[in-house]
């Protein structure tokens, strides 16, 4: 029997094609791929540690894209899900795609394909909810700033996103949960991490971080909020279901009283 | 600014303007190619949704709700006792880019009262139009009012500027418009509609000559009519539906469920249920034919002038259709699929793509997101089995009632309740 093997990567979108890269070059058995720091090994498989190489990964991706861009954006939104042991379903993902003949694999049949795509369509669902949700706020630095706390790491999504958008204006976009955001200096995004003192929520207590002017449109950003529902056809399921309570912290006029 | 006249004026005129449903911000294709402020986004984003359940995508608001003409159905008509107010164009033009920037919204809804007469309004609508694209380097959304009556030489301007233009037809019957509104007519309504609409066709002939064409109307033009008004039936308001979707080429027709906001002999009293079931009943209808390939005589006619409330249109229509099922889910063609209640569009796609692997059974169909408890009476699959019982129609809607549930059964059930 061929020894398994258990792939170490870095955590990273590129590292993790980089262990694919690998386990075809070298044609190995694979047992799992998992982060560094978080292995868990199996009782009869060796461990082997990939060191990422954009080049690698830029041939998986490649390949990947060349099939099908459907299943290059599946297999990168699928990634950014951070599901458990979404690494081995991408795998098996790839290594069915790479053996059909005609470009498209899309057997939603097999519980694989059908898995996939329903995580790559979550991972969609936040991205699309991020894009509404972002409330900036502008600080005495002239910055548009938010804090965002979404489901998966959508970072890397929304940012074409917002830097078509905002072209004339810095904002910045920071994820508490995974403790780093994107920055738009008027050229370019990049990515920063900070040294957040607090976490701005749509609290009654006002920041002195903002502008004067700030916190009068946000109380008339509230005022159209309500002005605009019509009271005789309230329904208070359906305004959950769009808008689901654990983003409420975050839009102002979601505030309570 | 000053802060606290315009959070009045906010106050009154987004509550005037709540009535218009369109909301939509999708469709146009406007790119933020100057490095000035906003991007379209083609699908159109829902920033927040309001506590009924509808989306907030654009600031909705009047101009003013000052207005000449006095209809039945409107909450600003000339006979009611409210207060009026009106922006100054660029209040408008502060709080739309102060409100994108903070990605509150998708950009501006601007409708009016008509104030003196349909041309002085539409020119001040077009000026802030105007002052957000040029003087703002605005390029998100902007969806105008067009003022009934108003000339062609308003509305072409205005088209430029805009992503969607809409007028709102409101009574879907010529009749029922001469008693709600009797001093509008409905030439007034369709000149402006016409005259869009002629411009989209000659855009879009253009631009495939030349490139740099100015934008007309990227969004293409709406319009919405209230239900349960007048008495007409559902099936005026399909067919007025359908020859508008036909006549002007419009993207969207809207069915708002009347509010009443009036008393008045004319219309329901105030307090009377709003009929949301009804709509949401029309708005599946519309859906059908836009995205199903239905016609809308096969849904409404002469002996089914209204649809069944208690099932969902393609349910009901397949109910009179016995003789079409059942359906081969793995041979039939996608015609034929689109019409299996239980099976929406994006599951006939699925079924379209999987199928070429493997022939499909119950259990990958359930997987795939197919409603088996109303598709299993209308299909056959891979498996041995299926529906071999004779049943009629009456029999399987009584089952299908039986093991589901919605929102609005206890607004119509017949049964009597054991207690009570």
């Amino acid at each position: 029997m061929n020894a398994s093997t258990t792939l170490m990567y870095d955590g990273s979108f590129n590292g993790f094609l980089t262990a694919v890269f690998v386990a075809f070059d070298e044609k190995i058995s694979v047992a799992d791929i998992q982060k560094n720091g978080r292995c868990q090994n199996g009782l009869f498989s060796e461990t082997e540690t990939i060191f990422t190489h954009v080049e690698k990964a830029k041939r998986v991706w490649n390949g990947i894209r060349n099939k099908s861009h459907n299943a290059i954006s599946n297999v990168y939104f699928a990634f950014l899900s951070e599901t458990e042991g979404v690494e081995m379903l991408l795998f098996d993902y790839i290594q069915k795609l790479m053996r059909v003949q005609n470009g498209k694999y899309l057997d939603y049949s097999d519980s694989t394909v059908l898995h996939i795509s329903q995580l790559a369509r979550k991972v969609g669902r936040e991205k699309h909810r991020m894009e509404a949700f972002v409330r900036f706020q502008l600080t005495k630095d002239d910055i548009y700033f938010a804090n965002i706390e979404p489901d998966f790491d959508v970072l890397p999504l929304i940012s074409k996103h917002f830097r078509d958008r905002y072209t004339d204006q810095q904002w910045l976009i920071y994820d508490v949960k995974r403790k780093y955001g994107i920055y738009y200096n008027l050229d370019h995004v990049e990515m920063v991490s900070l040294n957040l003192k607090d976490i701005h929520h749509n609290k009654t207590h006002k920041s002195d971080a903002f502008v004067n002017g700030e916190y009068e449109y946000q109380t008339l950003w509230n005022d159209y909020f309500k002005s605009t529902g019509i009271l005789s056809r309230i329904n208070p399921k359906l305004h959950t279901q769009h808008v689901p309570k654990r983003y409420w912290k975050y839009l102002s006029e979601k505030k309570a009283g | 600014m000053d802060f606290d006249r315009v959070r009045e004026k906010l106050n009154i005129l987004a509550d005037a303007a709540k009535y218009d449903v369109s909301c939509a911000s999708s469709g146009s294709d406007r790119t933020n190619k100057t490095k000035g402020l906003g991007n379209a986004s083609k699908m159109g984003i829902c920033h927040s949704y309001t506590e009924d359940g509808r989306c907030i995508s654009l600031l909705k608001i009047l101009l003013t709700n000052h207005c000449i003409y006095d209809c039945a159905y409107c909450v600003t008509r000339k006979s009611n006792d409210i207060q009026r107010a009106a922006f100054k164009i660029q209040e408008v033009v502060d709080l739309t880019i102060n409100f994108y920037r903070r990605n509150y919204i998708e950009g501006l809804f601007l409708s009016s009262g008509i104030f003196k007469n349909a041309d002085y309004t539409m020119e001040r609508l077009v000026a802030v139009a105007k002052k957000l694209r040029e003087e703002e380097n605005f390029n998100g959304y902007i969806h105008l009012k067009s003022i009934p009556g108003a000339s062609d030489e308003l509305m072409f301007e205005a088209g430029l500027y805009a992503d969607r233009l809409s007028v709102n037809i409101e009574v879907p019957t010529i009749s029922g418009l001469k008693l709600l509104a009797p001093e509008k007519k409905h030439e007034d309504f369709t000149k402006p509609m016409l005259k869009v609409k002629n411009e989209i066709v000659r855009y879009q002939a253009e631009r495939k000559i030349i490139k740099s064409t100015p934008k007309y109307a990227p969004a293409g033009q709406s319009t919405q009519m209230i239900v349960g008004a007048s008495g007409e039936t559902d099936k005026d308001i399909m067919y007025s539906a359908t020859y508008y979707y036909k006549t002007y080429q419009m993207r969207r027709v809207y069915y708002s469920g009347y509010v009443p906001v009036a008393d008045d002999a004319r219309l329901p009293a105030i307090g009377s249920q709003v009929p949301m079931l009804r709509e949401n009943r029309l708005y599946q209808t519309d859906w059908l034919l836009r995205f199903y390939g239905f016609a809308v005589n096969e849904i409404l006619n002469h002996e089914h002038p209204n649809l069944d409330m208690e099932v969902d249109p393609k349910l009901s229509w397949a109910l009179r259709n016995l003789h079409h099922f059942p359906v081969d889910v793995n041979t039939a063609d996608k015609r034929l699929l689109a019409r299996i209640p239980g099976i929406g569009m994006q599951s006939v796609q699925k079924i379209m793509d999987s199928r070429k692997f493997r022939r499909l059974n119950w259990d990958h169909l359930k997987k795939i997101g197919v409603a088996l408890n109303r598709a299993q009476y209308f299909m056959v699959c891979d498996s041995r089995h299926w529906e071999r019982r004779d049943l009629d129609a009456e029999k399987i809607k009584g089952m299908i009632l039986q093991t589901s549930s919605g929102k609005f059964r206890n607004q119509y059930s017949a049964q009597l309740s054991l207690f009570n």
